[in-house]
């Protein structure tokens, strides 16, 4: 085989990463590189350094370390069988293109992940290395996710957690069914228990930073996972079901879904067509739904169809709110946040500013108007001081009044 | 608040103030004028250096506060938003964040009335000094230079939208800190040498040196992570808007990677039928002879022998398979091994005469995975690729045969047909009409049955037979002398 270039083996292992749909760097301690050797630090906030043309934000340099893979999950680009150009990279090749990149104010650090080569425990002894590489020796302070390999021994995959910002395991598949169809190197029950084990370490290493200061940190920014939607069977309501699940049972950070997206040379066992892309919208809306509006899982799921489904023309919380007319409207002047929460085209710091502003003076129709965003969206569902939707509530054909009007194309033009 | 009555001021009192983000020098001035109880609609502010905001202004100082006036109190929380939206480009800032003392001394709690005007004013100021504060942490783009005493230097040009330059100092030398950098702006520069940050003069473009050879693998990794199945261009410019462009060495790939995308995502799903050029086969033969010798894809490659369809020319019925297996190629006759027995036998249950059939593969070469010599070969299933490349063979038996209706055994068969996946398990047992006008009916590939155990094998033998019996009676329908 001929000698790839550099930029070669970047492009071929950068398009092998490009489906792990995390890109985050929040979230993680305070750093600055002030008195160290090196470069690097983190705020709260993570940076999006670029966006790509296909609305995704470039924040991290996304990269496997090979694409070599010993597995043969049917959805994965780089699954054995799969007829893609192979390449590798050595850590140190990793490091030195995480600093070229990080000196120029490109990126934010490294999500580092990788096809099983060898063995699982060597894979992930190879991650670690260039982790290590780039805390030890060049005293890198910016942000690291590794993607852990759940078949790797767990006493690796706790190393990974000493070096890293966030560890991240993908549970794949949102139904048993389909991994095991799909994906038929993984064993769910590996992977939950991998995924148990990180969360034993990093409420470990936090109560014992508790007690002593020089305690190492494991992992600040948590643990997340990824699943994708639309390659097997499962209902938005499946989907819910099972990311409310993973949220209680391993304290995750982020559940991210990835529509399945065609990719080449693809297994015929998978559909060609994608899933429109207003469905991952509409599940992250359910998400948010669930960590920072207070509904519980169950009432995102009845907030979907009888198929399961959630409406891809209307967001999850006014589908929510159409179904269950009796709870509005809401009197902005007197609601508790939690219902004033639930009003749809309300967010959360809509919410904030009217609990804020209505101490000050009771609140109009038109206060409420420079709050938000649609007051047509808002107007139905609540009381204001000079305002009650009498009739509105009430109508058949409310849907219709202020479902947007050219439907799910132009919400996907703008979502996030 | 004091007594004192206010000074004889003239018409209107004009303050001048150092720089454009010179709050210090705004907060200063502010509380000597709510001393002297002048109302802000009487303030006229402007710039050293900038236009002056009114030339008729009569009083071009403000005289010192008496000193018994008690010092004005305002929350904490209005200073830091003060401070944020003074930086904001618009010339009105001043004014607006004088009217917002004035009326705090009156109302203490106005900043909590997110709904009043100036209250929405000052936060519309302050989000978006932030975000122009963010985009430049996300945005800017240092070059490496070499000096010569030969250390790497890094030099950025940056076009903030407001006064944030200075804003903006801290965040820079935290992150870089062993780094020696410049930031050059139309506003000024900032110069960090490794220990010390400098304030320079306003700089030029061309000042920025150009040229650097990490921003050809930044390129290459920008185009590469970018997923052109999934285009959102709105959502990129709500993020990224176009006036940062210039400055950033990977925008200018993004019309051709727009552009690409669709072209590239189709292409994905058509790849097959670029391969091919010229005519189609004139007849059954040269469909045989043309396989032989196909290459297209891997399979081809692989040094078996191509298994062409076989059975009656004018045939009612053409039957789809995936592959030629162990059995099938080095005899070169389709369904002759185990799956094509229960095939066969099945078919004859049903009433249909495999003879008077024709019968077909998907794929034309036996894919599998080679385990050694002397070890049975094991089937492989082609990728949808190779599928798709192949389909152009299936194509033109189906416009020599002309056949009323298509049967297709398993997902590769019905791809094959219908060059897309479908679910074999929801479209199984009845009709679909293909644009030819012939009918296509999907059940599961007879080697399905082989794989299974006992209990589901009975069950699944009798759903197949009965797709099959619905076909054939369809078979006598469309064509009754079958």
């Amino acid at each position: 085989m001929s000698q790839q270039s550099l930029r070669e083996r970047l492009a071929i292992l950068a398009d092998a990463a490009k489906y792990d749909a995390s890109c985050a760097s929040s979230g993680t301690a305070r750093r600055t590189s002030r008195g160290g050797k090196g470069i690097g630090s983190t705020e709260g906030m993570g940076i999006c350094h670029a966006y790509a043309p296909d609305g995704r934000c470039i924040s991290l340099l996304k990269i496997l370390l090979t694409n070599h893979c010993i597995f043969d999950c049917h959805y994965c680009i780089n699954r054995k069988s799969s007829n893609v150009a192979r390449a590798r990279f050595t850590p140190q090749e990793v490091v030195d293109l995480t600093l070229t990149f990080y000196r120029r104010n490109y990126i934010e650090g490294l999500f580092l992940s990788s096809g099983i080569v060898k063995s699982s425990s060597h894979t992930m002894e190879q991650l670690i290395e260039v982790a290590r590489i780039l805390r030890e020796e060049h005293d890198f302070r910016g942000y690291i996710h590794l993607k852990t390999i759940p078949e790797a021994d767990p006493e690796l995959v706790r190393r990974a957690g000493l070096h890293a910002d966030r560890v991240s395991i993908n549970v794949e598949l949102p139904t048993l069914a389909g991994l095991t169809r799909l994906a038929p190197d993984k064993n769910a029950a590996v992977i939950e228990g991998a995924m148990g084990d990180l969360k034993g370490a990093i409420v470990e290493a936090k109560d014992a930073r508790r007690r002593f200061r020089s305690a190492p940190r494991f992992a600040p920014a948590g643990q997340s996972t990824q699943m994708i939607v639309g390659a097997d069977g499962a209902s938005d309501a499946d989907i819910v079901t099972r990311a409310s699940t993973l949220y209680d049972r391993f304290a995750l950070r982020r559940v991210y879904y990835s529509a399945f997206s065609p990719i080449p040379d693809a297994s015929a066992v998978l559909p060609l067509q994608r899933p429109p892309l207003i469905r991952e919208h509409r599940l992250y809306q359910s998400d948010w739904l669930m960590r920072f509006y207070g509904y519980r899982p169950d009432e995102v799921r009845a907030a979907a169809g009888l198929d399961g489904m959630l409406p891809l023309d209307i967001d999850p919380k006014l589908a929510w709110a159409l179904k269950f007319r009796e709870g509005f409207p809401v009197d902005i002047n007197r609601a508790p946040r939690e219902l004033l929460l639930r009003v749809p085209g309300l967010g959360t710091r809509a919410v904030g500013a009217i609990l804020a502003a209505r101490r000050e003076r009771r609140l109009r129709l038109e206060d409420v108007g420079r709050l938000t965003v649609s007051l047509a969206k808002v107007r139905p569902f609540i009381v204001a001081e000079d305002w009650r939707p009498v009739l509105l509530t009430d109508r058949a054909d409310l849907r219709a009044l202020i479902a947007p009007r050219r439907g799910a194309q132009q919400l996907e033009l703008f979502a996030a | 608040m004091n007594a004192q009555p206010a000074p004889d001021l003239a018409e209107a009192c004009a303050v001048t103030l150092d720089a454009p983000d010179d709050f210090a020098g705004w907060r200063e001035t502010a509380r000597r004028l709510l001393q002297l109880r002048v109302p802000p609609d009487r303030v006229v502010w402007s710039v050293a250096g900038e236009e002056a905001g009114d030339l008729f202004a009569a009083s071009a100082f403000v005289p010192d506060a008496p000193t018994d006036a008690a010092p004005p109190r305002v929350p904490r929380r209005f200073l830091d938003l003060a401070g944020k939206g003074l930086l904001h480009s618009c010339p009105d800032r001043f004014a607006l964040l004088y009217r917002l003392l004035w009326r705090l001394q009156d109302r203490p709690g106005l900043l909590e009335d997110a709904a009043d005007r100036d209250v929405r004013s000052l936060d519309e100021l302050v989000r978006t000094v932030r975000r122009d504060i963010h985009k430049m942490r996300a945005f800017l783009r240092f070059r490496a230079v070499s000096e010569e005493d030969g250390a790497e230097h890094y030099v950025a040009w940056f076009e903030p939208q407001h006064h944030i330059l200075r804003a903006s100092a801290a965040f820079f030398v935290n992150r870089f800190t062993t780094m020696r950098w410049a930031i050059l702006t139309p506003q000024g520069s900032l110069h960090w040498d490794g220990e010390v940050l400098r304030e320079g003069p306003p700089a030029r473009r061309e000042q920025a040196a150009g040229g650097d050879p990490a921003e050809a693998l930044w390129k290459e990794y920008y185009a590469a992570i970018f997923n052109p199945a999934r285009l959102k261009v709105g959502a990129m410019l709500k993020e990224m808007p176009r006036r940062y462009w210039k400055n950033m060495p990977e925008a200018e790939l993004i019309p051709a990677l727009i552009a690409g995308a669709q072209a590239r995502e189709s292409a994905m799903v058509e790849r097959g039928a670029a391969l091919f050029v010229g005519p189609r086969p004139a007849s059954l033969a040269a469909v045989a002879e043309g396989i032989a010798t196909c290459r297209r894809c891997a399979i081809g490659c692989n040094g078996t022998r191509a298994v062409a369809g076989e059975g009656s020319a004018r045939a009612e019925l053409m039957i789809v398979g995936e592959q030629p297996g162990d059995t099938e190629e080095p005899r070169g006759r389709p369904f002759i091994g185990p799956a094509g027995q229960v095939l066969r036998t099945r078919l004859k249950a049903a009433g249909i005469d495999p003879e008077r059939a024709w019968l077909t593969n998907a794929v034309k070469h036996f894919k599998f995975e080679d385990r050694g010599t002397g070890k049975r070969r094991l089937h492989q299933n082609p990728t949808a690729r190779e599928i798709d490349v192949c389909r152009w063979w299936v194509e033109s038996e189906r416009l020599l045969v002309r056949p009323r209706l298509i049967l297709a055994l398993g997902a590769s068969a019905a791809r094959s047909v219908l060059g897309r996946t479908v679910s074999v398990q929801s479209l199984r047992g009845k009709a679909m009409v293909l644009e030819d006008g012939a009918e296509l009916w999907i059940t599961i590939h007879p080697s399905y049955l082989l794989r299974l155990g006992e209990d589901a094998r009975e069950t699944e033998e009798q759903r197949f037979a009965a797709d099959l019996g619905r076909a054939a009676a369809r078979l006598r329908e469309l064509a009754p002398g079958v």
